[in-house]
């Protein structure tokens, strides 16, 4: 019995939370667009018994997704968003690891405090965080002004509303994401092994090569997909920090759902986005497993 | 009675009270109204005012379809009013609790009833133009003495607009505004629904994208206020409270505001019912309470926007009332223009088109 409830809670959590969802956002995917509320045909009357059903299944059809390809504007958007968020992902990794590194070698009475520092920007609203970026990179921004006054540049850089804006907003972001996974993978680390390469052998350089990073990849892989996740369907960083030319998938879905009101078609952008996402996150769950497995 | 029933009977009435207490929920754009009213109502009505604000006709009109929305008022633009009724978005006013409505100006409502038929829906908020803001001093710095701030050429042409880039130029981000100017500053008729018209504004608006910093629909504001934009094409309003702003700064910045002499877009906010609406009866207290002469003009009075309110006028101040920016004279007010829902078709490629001239995909 208590087996069944222990498998019972994640798969209801999986159904209440993914699946739902999921099949109302296909079910709107499949209709068409009407004026009236809410703005699509058909919707499901349950009074009309099985008749009614079967009218709403017949009314459904895959029109929306052909349309998908028929506008190069919406693979455009799906292919400059991987872009996006696999290069934002590997800066963040760039960035992030040296920090977890330092954080798993400061000593023992440094890392909570370290660690916290880390976490600390979580204390404040994402929202007001990505504002204050608009502060300091505007024309008339700090870092401009900074700079104006080291005399590195004569005139303001154009940084607010350009992509470089939009990879400085998602890097910020998800630091914190790509640092902790890979920090607490270092951290469990054995010293000891490090000192047994090094005595066989091994310069510094060439330890680090072949034995931290092998041994922190579970962190660097949960990282990377923490990051890349969420960098891949950002609406609110490209929208703030990013400018009019910054094409992104969770863009065009808002397009579509305001200015469009068509809800069947962004339905479909977003369950087109689902699909090239699910690919990453089983490759993830299976890595997760993997890992599980090994430790036992 | 034991202190204990005291208790409960007095946490049971603060809760019957807290129960009762009336509210009203308002959606308005926001920079629109004089706070001081939102006060004034509560005071007179002993009504809890709830006022939330939007900066685009999109994210309200999603909420109104997707209903529950929860508010009592909400503030939809012409074309957009009409394409909500007929999706059933809204309730019929009950006139009899509108008093106020004989303060309502006939020359308005003949125009706003082009889009709710018999004014049955909804009342006139503000009404104004979309035009051209400029900073005076900015601009002819830049492109001379004669520089030609009242005409479409400024912002469609791209020898202009070449220069302009150098001192920063906001567009309004919404297809519903630029693309009847681009239509208009090509002869074309600016309510055209034809597909084949609409795509000829691409060719103008791909021209000058290169030189619009951003297409924001309430940051221009502010940018002009503060001197950082030289030019935006923006509503009326809007850039007169820049100007407003600026000449309370005291920053030596000089914003002025022209309809374009080519025709201008004329355009009425709306204040309407939603057919969900959890206190219609509140709300059309609500509406009374604007439709009273002195609040609409002091309503009018800071925001320097035209209303439909004609009793307000011996309230509103005179350099508001005699400014041809806000309040046309009779030539200008020949030259302005309207328009008309797209249907869904003619919608997604106006979208289209917009997104492919932003973003040059």
């Amino acid at each position: 019995m208590r087996r069944v409830i222990l498998i019972a809670v994640p798969y209801l959590w999986l159904l209440a939370l993914f699946l739902v969802p999921f099949v109302i956002v296909l079910k709107i995917s499949l209709s068409d667009a009407a004026i009236s509320i809410p703005p699509y045909t058909p919707t499901l009357d349950l009074s009309a018994g099985w008749q009614g059903i079967r009218d709403f299944l017949a009314a459904l059809d895959f029109e929306n997704f052909v349309w998908l390809t028929q506008d190069d504007l919406y693979w455009k958007a799906y292919l400059s968003s991987l872009w996006i968020a696999l290069a934002s992902t590997a800066m963040t990794l760039l960035a992030g690891y040296p920090i977890a590194y330092g954080m798993a070698r400061a000593p023992e009475e440094w890392r909570p405090t370290l660690m916290m520092l880390v976490i600390l920007p979580f204390w404040t609203s994402f929202l007001i965080r990505v504002y204050s970026w608009m502060g300091i990179l505007s024309q008339e921004g700090v870092l401009n002004q900074f700079l104006l006054w080291l005399g590195v540049i004569d005139r303001p850089l154009m940084i607010l509303n350009t992509n470089t804006a939009v990879y400085i907003g998602i890097v910020y972001t998800y630091l914190p994401f790509m640092i902790l996974p890979i920090y607490a993978a270092l951290d469990r680390m054995d010293n000891s092994l490090i000192e047994a390469a090094e005595d066989l052998g091994c310069s510094r350089l060439t330890a680090f090569w072949l034995v931290t990073v092998p041994l922190s990849k579970n962190g660097i892989i949960a990282g990377c997909f923490l990051v890349f996740i969420p960098a891949l369907g950002e609406f609110v960083i490209p929208s703030l920090l990013g400018g009019s030319r910054t094409l992104m998938i969770g863009k065009v879905l808002w397009e579509e759902f305001f200015s469009n009101r068509d809800w069947p078609v962004a339905s479909a952008v977003a369950v087109v986005l689902l699909l090239i996402l699910v690919v990453p996150i089983v490759l993830f769950q299976r890595n997760q497993e993997r890992q599980q497995e090994a430790e036992k | 009675m034991t202190i204990k029933s005291l208790a409960l009977t007095a946490v049971l009435t603060l809760g019957a009270t807290a129960a009762l207490a009336e509210e009203v929920r308002v959606y308005n754009w926001s920079d629109y109204i004089d706070e001081e009213l939102l006060t004034k109502f509560e005071e007179e009505t002993g009504i809890k005012l709830i006022y939330d604000v939007f900066d685009s006709n999109e994210v309200l009109e999603t909420k109104m379809l997707a209903g529950g929305s929860g508010y009592d008022v909400v503030v939809p633009s012409g074309t957009f009013l009409q394409r909500q009724i007929q999706a059933g978005a809204f309730q019929k006013l009950d006139k009899s609790k509108l008093p106020n409505l004989k303060n309502m100006w006939d020359v308005i409502m003949e125009r706003t009833a082009q889009y709710d038929p018999g004014n049955e829906y909804s009342i006139n908020y503000m009404w104004g133009t979309t035009g051209i803001g400029v900073n005076v001093n900015k601009v002819r710095e830049v492109l001379g003495e004669d520089a030609p701030i009242d005409s479409l050429a400024l912002i469609f042409d791209p020898a202009n607009m070449e220069k302009l880039a150098s001192c920063g130029v906001h567009f309004l981000d919404a297809p519903t505004e630029m693309i009847p100017a681009a239509l208009k500053y090509l002869g074309e008729d600016p309510d055209s629904q034809d597909p084949k018209v609409i795509a000829k504004t691409e060719a103008v608006l791909s021209a000058v994208r290169p030189y619009v910093l951003k297409f924001h629909n309430s940051e221009y504001i502010n940018a002009l206020a503060n001197g950082d934009i030289c030019v935006a094409f923006g509503w009326s309003g809007d850039i007169l409270q820049a100007r407003d702003r600026a000449d309370e700064a005291e920053n030596g910045v000089e914003i002025a505001y022209n309809a374009p002499r080519e025709g201008a877009l004329m355009w009425f906010d709306q204040m309407a019912i939603p057919v969900d609406a959890p206190n219609p009866d509140g709300a059309h207290k609500f509406l009374n309470f604007i439709m009273d002469a002195k609040n609409m003009a002091q309503a009018t009075n800071y925001v320097y926007y035209a209303n439909g309110n004609l009793a307000s006028q011996q309230y509103v101040l005179p350099e508001i009332l005699e400014d041809p920016a806000i309040y046309p004279d009779e030539d200008t007010l020949k030259n302005l223009y309207t328009t008309t829902p797209y249907p869904p078709k003619v919608q997604r490629v106006v979208t289209r088109l917009w997104t492919k001239i932003k973003s040059g995909t």
